[in-house]
């Protein structure tokens, strides 16, 4: 790891709003670990508030970490460093953090609580997630100067995935529900990183009835295996398309 | 040595460089003057290569900016406001950019860093620091290296008087082993001392450059400052 990139973990490691997400990741994982003796059933419930609370945190604590250091980033391209290598390590920085940050709120209770069988695809989506949200933290933050714009684009990202994405897909499974679209809804449904993480997840734990209309097609069209090989690829897709255009926005920026 | 040629820069509409042609030649203190929003600021910027420039050129040491990022080997710059990342030390600060240059210890200059006293502080985080710390921290970054070029931007704002008598006598022998040294500040009394050059920026062009006796033999005045003012006089008239 670089060096700008391991000074940069430091400093977020020892930031005050990033220890206490994780012990909220923690007392959540482990009180929802350890009332329900189900493990299955435990897991799901866990799968819903990381799916809400780790794409938020990710996104609005990244964006702000932007904009707070831009006269550290000023500093650091006056010194003889490649732009992209500057941006590169603070993405990378920040997404070490986070991944971190969840491994102990999250992980860690699920292998002390739960068994690594029934959770290894939660915690790959935990982190998968931290990146994805993560990358598009740099995006909302280099497109514009100003910070409430930045932090109001990285919400609106947030809201768009988590919840409106679904909204217009039930609305256009009810308009088209004449017409054989499973094969439309599938690459729909695959294509939202909070929607899939959610498919990947079910997929794994096997248990279809939770899946929902879209997962259910999905696991239809693609298949156990072959749909959680797919959903890997694309959540990785996400992970790095917003931060290379984030970075191509960067190299012309005046800052 | 810089050299810039025939610079625009426009933002959007607004043109804060207006075909700029300008020279810094080796061993001279340049003082960079004008009014707020005169373009000073995006001048620096452009040459840090923190501005993208997009028509015209400018050359350090002979090599264009806009090609390789490793001309900034031989520049020190100091911020108007530094921002460092509040939960790192003084130390671990100094540490990370001294890894980023990649220069043999015994070739840093650590004579400010002892000046300044700040070893005492290594162990302080950047958030508990008041101002004048900071830019003592930046101050030690700037020269640390030495870089052939050194460009401050309002170097003295935040300091306290026997710092900033420090910084000043550091630019001075700075300027005295052959270095080219560029400030930009609005407290025109500070600069009397230390410059040999001026040049005086309005609307994105350059109004005058001058040496500094020269401006004073034009202007019939003892201080740089009266003569500044007598320009901005005749300017508005």
């Amino acid at each position: 790891m670089n060096k700008i990139a391991r000074f940069i973990l430091f400093d977020i490691l020892k930031n005050k709003i990033v220890i206490f997400y994780t012990v909220l990741l923690f007392i959540i994982s482990w009180s929802v670990l350890g009332l329900e003796g189900n493990y299955t059933k435990a897991t799901l419930s866990l799968l819903n508030v990381v799916l809400l609370v780790v794409p938020l945190v990710s996104i609005i604590f990244s964006t702000i970490y932007v904009y707070n250091s831009s006269q550290f980033i000023e500093l650091l391209l006056s010194q003889p460093v490649a732009r992209a290598k500057v941006w590169f390590n603070i993405f990378l920085g920040l997404a070490t953090a986070l991944i971190l940050a969840f491994l102990v709120g999250c992980g860690l209770p699920i292998l002390l609580y739960s068994s690594i069988e029934t959770g290894f695809s939660l915690i790959i989506i935990g982190i998968m997630l931290s990146v994805i949200f993560t990358s598009f933290a740099m995006l909302a933050a280099v497109l514009t100067r100003d910070r409430a714009k930045g932090i109001g684009i990285s919400i609106f990202i947030w809201m768009f995935f988590s919840i409106i994405y679904d909204g217009i897909l039930l609305v256009l499974m009810f308009q088209f529900a004449d017409y054989p679209i499973e094969g439309i809804m599938a690459t729909l449904a695959g294509l939202n990183p909070v929607g899939l993480s959610r498919i990947f997840v079910l997929l794994q734990l096997d248990i279809s009835a939770m899946l929902g209309y879209a997962g259910a097609v999905f696991a239809q069209v693609f298949g156990s295996r072959g749909g959680m090989g797919i959903s890997l690829v694309v959540l990785l897709l996400w992970a790095s398309f917003p931060f290379l255009i984030s970075l191509i926005n960067f190299n012309k920026k005046d800052l | 040595m810089i050299d810039v040629k025939k610079l625009t820069k426009k933002f959007n509409k607004f043109t804060a460089l207006d075909d700029l042609n300008l020279q810094f030649t080796d061993s001279k203190s340049i003082a960079l003057i004008g009014p707020n929003g005169c373009g000073k600021t995006t001048l620096i910027k452009c040459i840090l290569g923190l501005n993208v420039i997009e028509t015209g050129d400018i050359l350090v040491d002979g090599k264009s900016v806009k090609e390789d990022f490793r001309y900034r080997e031989n520049i020190g710059y100091m911020p108007q406001i530094g921002r460092y990342p509040e939960n790192m030390t003084i130390g671990q600060t100094i540490q990370m950019i001294k890894d980023t240059r990649k220069i043999p210890a015994s070739e840093l200059d650590t004579e400010l860093l002892q000046d300044f006293a700040l070893e005492n502080l290594y162990h302080k985080k950047m958030r508990t620091l008041s101002g004048g710390t900071t830019q003592k921290v930046s101050a030690v970054l700037a020269f640390m290296f030495n870089p052939k070029i050194i460009i401050l931007d309002e170097p003295t704002a935040g300091l306290d008087p026997l710092s900033s008598e420090i910084l000043k006598k550091k630019i001075i022998k700075e300027k005295n082993k052959g270095k080219l040294i560029i400030i930009t500040s609005h407290l025109l009394s500070e600069l009397d001392e230390i410059i040999s050059e001026v040049v005086f920026m309005n609307e994105g062009r350059i109004i005058v450059q001058q040496s500094v006796e020269d401006l004073m033999t034009e202007h019939k005045t003892e201080k740089i400052s009266e003569s500044i003012i007598s320009i901005l006089k005749e300017m508005k008239k």
